[in-house]
């Protein structure tokens, strides 16, 4: 198990210099001059190159993605355009925690609905619960978070004044913007469950063990909801994506000083080296996310398990 | 013009009598769903929107253009959907994003399915090497959220919708190339592809005429769902400030635009955001129900 691990692991450093390759190639076609967007129009040629050399810039573009990614892996991003030139590293670790403390939220959210929801509505398909919580799902996951960032902002900040509209200094803030993240994965992953319950009931062990006499429940508890978890996890692996993506827009409704508001303020001031390093922090919090969805597969499904060992 | 057309056209060309019969069948059992066949309607009469919309409206005179005396009105029977900040109608203006969502929804998802459907063709009809080739790139394309990577590429072209476009189709190939990978690993071993080769047909005869036109089903599901995906993406980047950009009409920047006005004025928050919901909703209905309907197993 260890062993597969670490071989995982290992296998992320390809990736991630892959990643960063076509990260940096994108950034690299951008249009305009960072020197000139940084220094303004005013400025001599002679700062101008004075300001590139500084930074790097007037390398070809090979040698700064090796320097770059030999700086990447003794943990140094570069510094930042903006004036001050705070090292991308620093600000990042400033931020990461807002938006690691979101998303669990929002993913505490999720888990502890999903579930509970999807297995009920199964358990009582078609009744009135059935139809209202596949309805609700069904809307959640049609909504843009935005909009519903939005909508639950001015029902419970502006109008019934609950929670705070923006920023983090309570930890009412979170609330908001963790039910409009969790939302939408809330509702898909109620869905699967659901899907998947329905699946494993209708399975002949189910009515084996109900022919052995075992009650409704128990059988229910002890063999469909571990079986149906497997469908379930693919999606719980793809819905955790979707939620660090989702910090990138509900941060930006509710100012949440995180990641993903400081991505899109420095695609908006083009700073470049602090995207880069925003989406390799993305990235790399995804490539762990999956391999963590791997390893829970083998924890609830033994027949995987025994691959491994 | 949509995913469902395209897909029968492509079969039109190489079905025989018999397989026609398969796609009639697969329409009934579509028809039986009633969530999808309201996704059908709902798509259809949004696209009817938004192909008609030059003929109600004027994109200068009605769509782009200032009325400050008319401004900020909630929505009444000459403004249904109220007057925005700068006294232009909501209606009108939703009703023309809807040509802008639409169209770039639909134009990512085809040039996605072409540059991602041509790759994942050529590493799963020849294998080896190409295969794992392209499947290693594709790993890395995957790595990145596709979201954020969409978010990257327009924020690197700049805002257009060309650009937008770009984004979208290049970050959701590597999906489509692994959605027609698949089927096409398990197709090509079956005996009559072996028969073709046998025959001596070209690789492009049997990969277009026997091998895609057998595995179109997921890929007409995930077409549609990429659709949905790529309309909110769209959505999203305007309401950020990289996509579309005022005073062109487009879902999320018009919510944008409401940002400001939310206390006093909500319904301009309201039809815009509603207008995506209901396109993302018909597109998740019609989607599911396609593969219901695409999966012969379920009779």
């Amino acid at each position: 198990m260890w062993k597969y691990i670490l071989k995982r692991l290992l296998a992320l450093i390809p990736v991630v210099a892959g990643v960063i390759l076509i990260v940096y190639l994108i950034l690299n076609i951008a249009p305009g001059d960072p020197a000139r967007i940084a220094l303004g129009d005013e400025v001599s040629a002679e700062v101008l190159h004075q300001w590139r050399e500084e930074h790097g810039l007037n390398d070809p573009i090979l040698i700064r993605y090796l320097r770059y990614l030999a700086g990447f892996f003794t943990g140094d991003f570069g510094n930042s355009f903006s004036p001050l030139q705070t090292p991308v590293f620093d600000e990042i670790m400033a931020r990461f925690p807002y938006t690691i403390f979101l998303s669990v939220v929002a993913m505490v959210i999720t888990f502890v609905l999903a579930f509970p929801l999807g297995i009920l509505a199964a358990i009582k398909q078609n009744t009135w619960f059935d139809s209202i919580s596949m309805f609700v799902s069904l809307i959640g996951v049609s909504m843009p978070i935005f909009w519903l960032g939005m909508l639950l902002l001015l029902w419970f900040s502006l109008g019934l004044g609950w929670f705070p509209s923006f920023g983090a200094d309570s930890f009412a803030a979170v609330v908001l913007p963790a039910v409009s993240l969790g939302f939408s994965s809330m509702a898909s992953m109620a869905r699967t469950t659901r899907s998947s319950m329905l699946e494993v009931v209708r399975q002949d062990y189910i009515r084996t063990a109900r022919a052995k006499g075992i009650g409704y429940g128990r059988v229910i508890r002890k063999h469909a909801i571990r079986n149906s978890l497997i469908p379930t996890l693919t999606i719980a692996g793809i819905q955790i994506g979707n939620l660090l993506t989702g910090t990138v827009i509900v941060e930006q409704v509710f100012a949440w000083p995180g990641i993903g508001s400081l991505m899109i303020q420095s695609i908006l001031a083009r700073d470049f080296p602090m995207v880069l390093g925003c989406m390799v922090l993305f990235t790399l919090i995804f490539a762990i996310i999956n391999l963590i969805v791997d390893l829970a597969y083998a924890y609830v499904d033994p027949r995987i398990r025994a691959q491994y060992s | 013009m949509n995913v469902l057309s395209t897909g029968s056209q492509a079969l039109g060309k190489t079905a025989q009598p018999k397989k026609r019969s398969q796609w009639a069948d697969v329409w009934r059992r579509l028809k039986r769903n009633k969530m999808a066949i309201a996704g059908l309607i709902i798509f259809l009469l949004l696209c009817t929107a938004a192909i008609t919309a030059p003929l109600f409206y004027n994109f200068d005179t009605d769509i782009v253009s200032i009325n400050i005396p008319n401004r900020l009105q909630p929505p009444s029977a000459q403004n249904w959907f109220g007057t925005d900040e700068m006294g232009r109608d909501i209606f009108a203006r939703v009703v023309w994003g809807s040509r802008m969502s639409l169209f770039i929804g639909i134009t990512s998802a085809a040039f996605a399915l072409i540059i991602g459907g041509f790759f994942g063709a050529i590493a799963g009809y020849f294998g080896k090497m190409s295969d794992s080739i392209i499947m290693r790139v594709m790993d890395i394309f995957q790595a990145i959220p596709g979201t954020l990577l969409a978010i990257c590429i327009a924020a690197a072209l700049g805002p257009s919708v060309i650009n937008l476009i770009i984004a979208l189709s290049v970050s959701f190939a590597p999906s489509f190339a692994r959605v027609v990978r698949a089927p096409i690993l398990t197709i090509r071993e079956v005996e009559y592809i072996e028969a073709a080769k046998a025959i001596g047909a070209k690789p492009r005869t049997i990969i277009f005429n026997h091998v895609l036109p057998n595995c179109l089903a997921p890929i007409i599901v995930h077409t549609t769902l990429a659709i949905a995906i790529m309309i909110l993406i769209t959505s999203g980047l305007s309401f950020l400030g990289l996509g579309i950009q005022p005073p062109m009409p487009e879902w999320g920047s018009l919510l944008a635009g409401a940002r400001g006005h939310i206390r006093d004025h909500s319904y301009m928050a309201f039809f815009p955001g509603a207008a995506i919901m209901l396109t993302i909703l018909s597109l998740n209905l019609l989607g599911d129900g396609l593969r219901d309907a695409l999966d012969p197993r379920l009779k």
